[in-house]
């Protein structure tokens, strides 16, 4: 097992190389002026100026040179202030968010890591639990809807499945609002009283015992958290299902049926264990694909998170703020991948020892 | 005691084991594949699917005349009808700049007032004609990048697969790289670089995507081709002295392919879903190009009347949702029939 996790642990840096190279390639695109907003808050007009910032960043140096600068910066020799280095977490400064990148994901993020928990857990809850009811009764009432349901869900285009979503509950029903919180809400969390612990918005209000505040934040956030799962809704139930099927079949499943166990340990303390060993492949896929679609789903429910953030951004070809948030999506993409190789040796034994 | 001695009597043995009449299709195609191609036109699922893209390749096809464009050399500008804002209703009479009426408007309506059958989208977008036109980017755009994917997929798998060792680990590490970076977020990325770079048209979008296509394909290719170069018939070929680049192209990936190909003729319907999705973010084509996200990106600004405007989401929604979902139906019997448990059934 340590063997196993050093060896996926030594990928981590290569992996890094990889994204930042990718990323730098992309950064070629742009002219030496455009890329010195990597280090510079307000590019200047004049052109002296101009010349002056590319020659003090090395933005006119070979690739390699300016790749390490890139990535750690430049050190000021007379403040000792560094400027740039993504490494130290300086992406830039956003033109369409006028600050630092960094500070915008900072305030941004929350949002959307609050979002994607309250999408994911109920997915890997109850999802998983229901694909191995369809499993267990093929053919039932479960099985049936949950294949009609998964066909319809993976040719439903996000946006559309959002924008219909509010027209019905938010226009027509006006249960469920767009944004983030309502305006009492939000005074009374920038209150001095309001302690943030974990700027998370619904676990904060909890812990503050806000319980209207953590209601008025779920309100605004059910729509979005329809929108973002419903794909992965369909998905794990596929998953689990066919993978559970395909366990029910096997020997070791009639042997313990044999020895006379009830049922219930058949199911789940024999046959499930098993059968999750596809299930938490397909939990690594679902994290890429729900940072890739909080893009969309923030975007259409106006959700203040880092996707509605670099969806500004592209719209008004701001590219540094879209390849910072790039760049930090790869960082916690990379450390999920990690995550879920680790678990994926802990549930199945031939991965660790091959 | 029974005659045990031959009689040269074989009627008996023909009757009971016919043999199977094998069909110029099936020799063709050979056992393997023209089982999977069998599997899907028994499907009920695979033949409504078939029949939705057909319905759309009809549409895409008929796309003049069913739409006729105003500009001959620009079809896929959307029609105006005049420069206000607010979406009208579905049946409002065209008023100015009519494009030419439809052969088929007349007998059915009895009139020859052209009418928003649709209604208008902001701007006075004709709805009908952008959903008839967005078909047809639909196609092209599916097309183009599917294509393109596969090439570079096959490649770049097949290179990785036949070298094997160094070489194969080292693609397949950045094909990983290229993975790490949510698809969407890539190809988003990519086009804004692109756009101001090579101007507003269908071009920055379908290089993003096809940037960051690529990889499964190269996955799947590389999986059939490495059990592939172990057969004896490449060893034979190794044997009797047939450069690499020859064995590679004639001998494993025409053999490899069938499976790859096929998925990739599916992932049409995927390709329109992420090209959908970025020009409903703004980005990729002029505001007013026929094409399904475009359309539905105007009712990003009257979400608070959408009970009003119904019109402008529901019907390029249900294009899309459709045209994907024909597609997919396909794609869902595919993927039974490819299941390597179901080898040898029919």
């Amino acid at each position: 097992m340590l063997t196993y996790i050093i060896r996926r642990l030594l990928m981590v840096p290569l992996l890094l190389f990889g994204v930042t190279v990718l990323i730098f390639a992309m950064l070629q695109f742009l002219s030496p002026v455009e890329r010195s907003a990597l280090y510079v808050r307000d590019i200047p007009k004049n052109e002296n100026a101009i010349n002056g910032i590319i020659k003090r960043y090395g933005l006119d140096k070979p690739m390699y040179e300016q790749y390490w600068r890139w990535l750690v910066g430049t050190v000021d020799s007379g403040s000792g202030e560094r400027h740039g280095g993504i490494l130290f977490g300086n992406f830039g400064y956003s033109r369409t968010g006028s600050q630092p990148v960094s500070d915008l994901i900072r305030t941004r993020f929350p949002n959307t890591l609050d979002l994607t928990i309250w999408a994911v857990a109920p997915v890997i809850l109850v999802g998983i639990w229901l694909g191995v009811q369809a499993a267990v009764h093929q053919n039932g009432i479960i099985d049936q809807a949950a294949r009609v349901f998964s066909i319809v869900g993976t040719s439903f285009p996000t946006f559309v499945f959002g924008l219909l979503m509010l027209m019905f509950f938010y226009v027509q029903l006006g249960w469920f609002p767009p944004g983030r919180i309502s305006d009492w809400a939000s005074q009374a969390i920038s209150q001095d009283d309001f302690q943030r612990y974990t700027s998370l918005l619904t676990f904060d209000s909890l812990l503050n015992g806000r319980f209207d505040i953590f209601l008025d934040a779920l309100r605004h956030m059910a729509m979005p958290i329809l929108t973002l799962s419903y794909i992965s809704w369909a998905t794990f139930l596929r998953v689990t299902r066919s993978s559970m099927l395909e366990t029910l079949r096997m020997e070791y499943v009639t042997t313990a049926r044999a020895k006379g166990l009830t049922e219930h340990d058949v199911i789940f303390k024999h046959a499930q264990p098993n059968a999750m060993i596809p299930v938490v492949t397909l939990a690594g896929f679902s994290v890429v694909g729900l940072l890739g679609g909080v893009v969309i789903t923030e975007t259409v429910f106006n959700y203040p998170g880092i996707g509605q953030a670099a969806a500004t951004a592209a719209a008004q070809l701001d590219v540094i703020t879209t390849l910072g948030f790039a760049l930090f999506n790869g960082f916690i993409l990379i450390v999920a991948n990690l995550v879920v190789d680790v678990l994926y040796a802990v549930v199945d034994p031939r991965v660790r020892l091959s | 005691m029974p005659e045990t001695t031959p009689s040269g009597d074989t009627t008996l043995f023909s009757e009971t084991i016919a043999a199977r009449k094998i069909s110029r299709v099936e020799r063709f195609l050979g056992p393997e594949n023209y089982r999977i191609v069998m599997g899907l036109l028994k499907t009920p699922a695979s033949i409504m699917g078939f029949i939705l893209i057909s319905f759309f390749v009809i549409i895409a096809l008929a796309a003049p005349l069913i739409a006729p464009p105003v500009n001959q050399k620009d079809p896929y500008k959307i029609p105006r009808d005049g420069f206000k804002a607010e979406p009208q209703p579905m049946g409002s009479l065209w008023k100015s700049k009519a494009p030419p009426l439809p052969f088929w408007w007349e007998p059915i309506m009895g009139s020859d007032q052209w009418t928003h059958i649709l209604g208008t989208s902001q701007g006075q977008y004709d709805v009908f004609y952008g959903i008839i036109w967005g078909t047809r980017t639909a196609f092209r755009t599916g097309l183009i990048v599917t294509i393109a994917t596969f090439l570079i997929g096959i490649i770049i798998g097949s290179v990785s697969a036949y070298y094997g060792g160094a070489v194969d680990n080292v693609i397949m590490r950045i094909v990983d790289v290229f993975l790490t970076l949510p698809f969407i977020l890539a190809a988003l990325i990519l086009a804004t670089i692109l756009t101001p770079r090579i101007g507003k048209s269908l071009y920055p979008a379908i290089i993003a995507l096809v940037t960051f296509g690529w990889m499964g394909y190269a996955r799947i290719i590389r999986g059939d081709i490495l059990s592939i170069k172990e057969r004896d018939y490449i060893m034979a070929a190794r044997v009797i002295g047939v450069k690499d680049s020859r064995i590679l192209f004639r001998h494993i990936i025409p053999n490899a392919i069938f499976p790859t190909l096929v998925l990739a003729s599916l992932a049409v319907g995927d390709v329109v879903l992420s090209f959908a999705a970025l020009s409903f973010l703004g980005i990729g084509t002029d505001v007013g190009y026929a094409d399904w996200g475009q359309v539905l990106s105007f009712a990003r600004n009257w979400i608070t009347s959408l009970d009003t405007y119904w019109y402008i989401i529901v019907w390029p929604g249900l294009a899309l949702v459709l045209y994907v979902m024909g597609f997919n139906l396909v794609g869902d019997a595919l993927r039974d029939v490819l299941d390597p448990r179901m080898r040898g059934k029919t």
